[in-house]
């Protein structure tokens, strides 16, 4: 079995998970345990870091469609960072780059972070 | 026109996906599919078991998933059967992500992907039996 590892660092009072491995299925429940947590602890400016990320199904995705409204009622968003060409393209294929801030690099999402609210 | 064929059951659990994953991706690496192809195979088949496990089955582990893939010059076809409730094809919509997300709904992407990815998807059922065939075509074909 593939693994799927996820490592949380705070940058700037950021929270930025590191996704690593394979989401699908059967992991997906792993990362949305970490995201319910932040949500709880109201820590609710997220960045999702994909650059260890190999591949991803829409049970994947699914968990970033079931909490972005939740993060987002509070004043926060999750922003998603450094995906390869093939995990990028199922976020495409599905619509989500007109919903959802996607950033070729981690410090883009971090100055978007700033900007919209300093 | 020469054809191979490949045959893999699993039980219908999650865990079981990333060993159907490199399955279909090995036989498709070895009969000269490119990288952009095979993720799309890949991908197609994870969605199609992830539904029958979910929807089909409801997550009981004790049953069964067939897998056949048979490739030629022109394809790769792969053929997935169950035996759980039947797809209605009747009630499926195609899902819109923005009312998805403001009603915090997750699922109902799978069909949508699997579509996009492969060149033919077909369901059919009879008695008993579930069968989902997909195909990807070879660009030089």
């Amino acid at each position: 079995m593939k693994t799927f590892n996820i490592s949380h660092r705070t940058h700037n009072g950021l929270e930025v998970l590191e996704l690593q491995g394979e989401l699908d299925a059967h992991t997906a429940s792993r990362l949305e345990e970490t995201l319910k947590e932040l949500i709880r602890s109201n820590k609710g400016r997220i960045i999702v870091n994909f650059s260890e990320l190999e591949y991803i199904a829409s049970a994947g995705l699914g968990v970033f469609m079931a909490y972005i409204e939740d993060v987002r009622s509070t004043g926060g968003d999750i922003k998603l960072t450094n995906m390869n060409d093939k995990v990028y393209n199922v976020f495409d294929l599905l619509g989500f780059p007109t919903l959802y801030d996607i950033f070729p690099d981690e410090s883009e999402a971090v100055e978007k972070f700033f900007d919209d609210n300093p | 026109m020469k054809a191979f064929s490949y045959h893999k059951i699993i039980k219908a659990s999650t865990e079981h996906l990333s060993e159907v994953r490199e399955f279909v991706s090995m036989h498709a690496g070895l009969h000269g599919f490119n990288d952009k192809e095979i993720a799309d195979i890949r991908l197609a088949v994870d969605e199609a078991c992830t539904n029958i496990i979910k929807h089909a089955y409801k997550y009981d582990p004790s049953k069964e998933i067939g897998i056949v893939i048979t490739v030629d010059d022109e394809k790769f076809m792969i053929v997935i059967t169950d035996q759980g409730e039947p797809f209605d094809k009747k009630k499926y919509q195609k899902p819109s992500l923005k009312k998805q997300i403001a009603q915090k709904k997750r699922g109902g992407m799978g069909v949508h992907l699997m579509r996009k990815l492969m060149d033919e998807v077909r369901y059919s059922k009879t008695d008993n039996l579930n069968t989902l065939c997909m195909c990807k075509n070879r660009i030089e074909s």
